[in-house]
């Protein structure tokens, strides 16, 4: 406005030239200055919109397509930083490793054959080929954890070069864990289940019911909800939930003991509480379970979904 | 110049490593969760040319989001708090008044002023940040109760550190 009327000014002044200054500020340049004088007085706000809406893609893009991306715990600066740091936390902790050590030898034990009592004698040996491996093991120390997010990751010290790979089920002594989401060279992502997009297969223990386990809504990191049973369970109040096979994990892996039945739920089927077996806050080890037939499976699962 | 690039670099490096491996691990029956990194940002000296001050406050957030696992999400609410603080001090600081007063500590601007520009940011950052994270209004009681909750205890160790290096400045 002020560049408007010292130009006419001007043009009052040099008659001869008015028409030419009308011209020049109709022009494409003067337009395109007096924006830039726009921007930088409100510069704030418009490097605000820029940065946020970058922010905010990466956000997006990061939770939507749940690609690898470099600005993760599993990178080589953030997990050698954490796994550096864990190293001092481990001596903090030693007794309770001993302890959980102690007792799941003592479980181990008590399943070996050597423990049973055998009322028939063997007559002759013969070479067994009913059973194949299905399912690998292998072990990793966590060094990243947390339980009071509403999405939360654990980052263990495994990674493609020990065999981890992306989709593989984590459980720990005491039950599951969750899934492994991002796999660097020697570090892995595990989406936890306590994780809004957390879901597994699972089942009552005794009558083999099969439901969904997942994360409470209410975000406490002792309680998830087992969703979808047929309302021809008759759950007990303190029943084992065990993993059902279906999902990532072997079948009867633990996952924790009904809390509540009273909670609302669908029509068609019943909802439960489940007090988690696991303590999130407290993982130290935990076994990455490599499915030895799970390529086969999908394999043959994409096919039939292909001739739907 | 150089004095005050040492001393914010330094500051950055301690409140990163003070969020991620001790802060990152307490929190208050999962209710309240402190995030006081956002300090240096709010101690950025006034005169930090606005661009400037949104890559530091972009620099902060996505170090914090590699420790976190959530790229973006304290990145936007970094960048959202750089946005607010320019506002804030805009409004309440006079421009001839950063000669002698080169950053917003409790020393140089007095008790109300800082606790009244600490209060209001962080319950901004709070804010954005926990419904980004939640991404959902159904569960929109929880959420606040969870802003409310941080922000008082990001508050409260915002306000230590800055009576203790009140008490240090005093001494000289």
């Amino acid at each position: 406005m002020v560049n408007l009327i010292q130009h006419r000014r001007l043009s009052r002044h040099h008659s001869l030239f008015t028409t030419h200054l009308l011209i020049i500020h109709f022009s494409p340049l003067t337009t395109m200055r007096n924006l830039l004088v726009f921007i930088t007085k409100y510069n704030a706000f418009f490097l605000f919109l820029i940065f946020e809406v970058f922010a905010l893609i990466i956000y997006v893009k990061y939770n939507s397509f749940q690609n690898a991306s470099f600005v993760n715990s599993s990178n080589e600066i953030t997990g050698n930083l954490y796994a550096r740091v864990n190293e001092f936390n481990e001596y903090l902790s030693l007794k309770e490793v001993n302890d959980s050590l102690a007792r799941e030898n003592t479980r181990l034990r008590n399943t070996l054959k050597s423990t049973f009592y055998i009322d028939s004698v063997s007559k002759h040996k013969s070479s067994d080929t009913i059973y194949k491996k299905q399912y690998v093991y292998i072990i990793a120390k966590v060094i990243n954890n947390s339980v009071n997010r509403a999405n939360n990751y654990i980052t263990i010290n495994r990674g493609l070069e020990q065999g981890v790979a992306k989709g593989m089920g984590v459980i720990c002594n005491l039950g599951i864990v969750g899934k492994v989401v991002y796999v660097s060279d020697h570090f892995a992502v595990v989406q936890s289940l306590l994780h809004k997009d957390s879901q597994f297969s699972a089942m009552l223990a005794n009558n083999k019911e099969i439901g969904t386990i997942q994360w409470n809504d209410d975000l406490d990191p002792h309680k998830g909800i087992l969703k979808d049973v047929s309302n021809n369970a008759l759950p007990k109040l303190g029943e084992l939930v065990v993993t059902s096979g279906y999902s990532l994990f072997p079948e009867g892996i633990p996952i924790g003991r009904i809390s509540n039945l009273h909670i609302k739920g669908g029509g068609y089927s019943l909802n439960m509480e489940v007090a988690l077996s696991v303590d999130f806050s407290k993982l130290l080890f935990v076994n990455v379970v490599e499915n030895k037939f799970a390529t086969e499976q999908s394999g043959l699962e994409a096919q039939q979904k292909k001739n739907e | 110049m150089s004095k005050g690039f040492f001393v914010n670099l330094v500051r950055f490096v301690v409140l990163v490593f003070l969020q991620v491996f001790l802060l990152k691990n307490i929190s208050v029956y999962n209710l309240s969760v402190p995030y006081p990194y956002i300090l240096f940002i709010f101690l950025l000296p006034f005169e930090t040319p606005n661009f400037l001050l949104f890559v530091l406050a972009f620099m902060m957030g996505i170090t914090i989001d590699a420790f976190y696992d959530t790229p973006g999400l304290h990145t936007a609410a970094c960048v959202l708090l750089a946005f607010v603080r320019i506002l804030f001090i805009s409004i309440t600081v006079q421009k001839d008044g950063f000669d002698n007063e080169p950053e917003p500590t409790l020393t140089n601007m007095g008790f109300t002023w800082f606790f009244t520009y600490i209060v209001v940011l962080t319950l901004i950052h709070h804010f954005f940040l926990f419904s980004l994270e939640a991404f959902n209004f159904s569960e929109i009681q929880y959420t606040i109760g969870r802003v409310l909750m941080s922000s008082i205890f990001t508050v409260f160790l915002i306000l230590i550190s800055g009576l203790l290096f009140l008490r240090r400045k005093e001494r000289k």
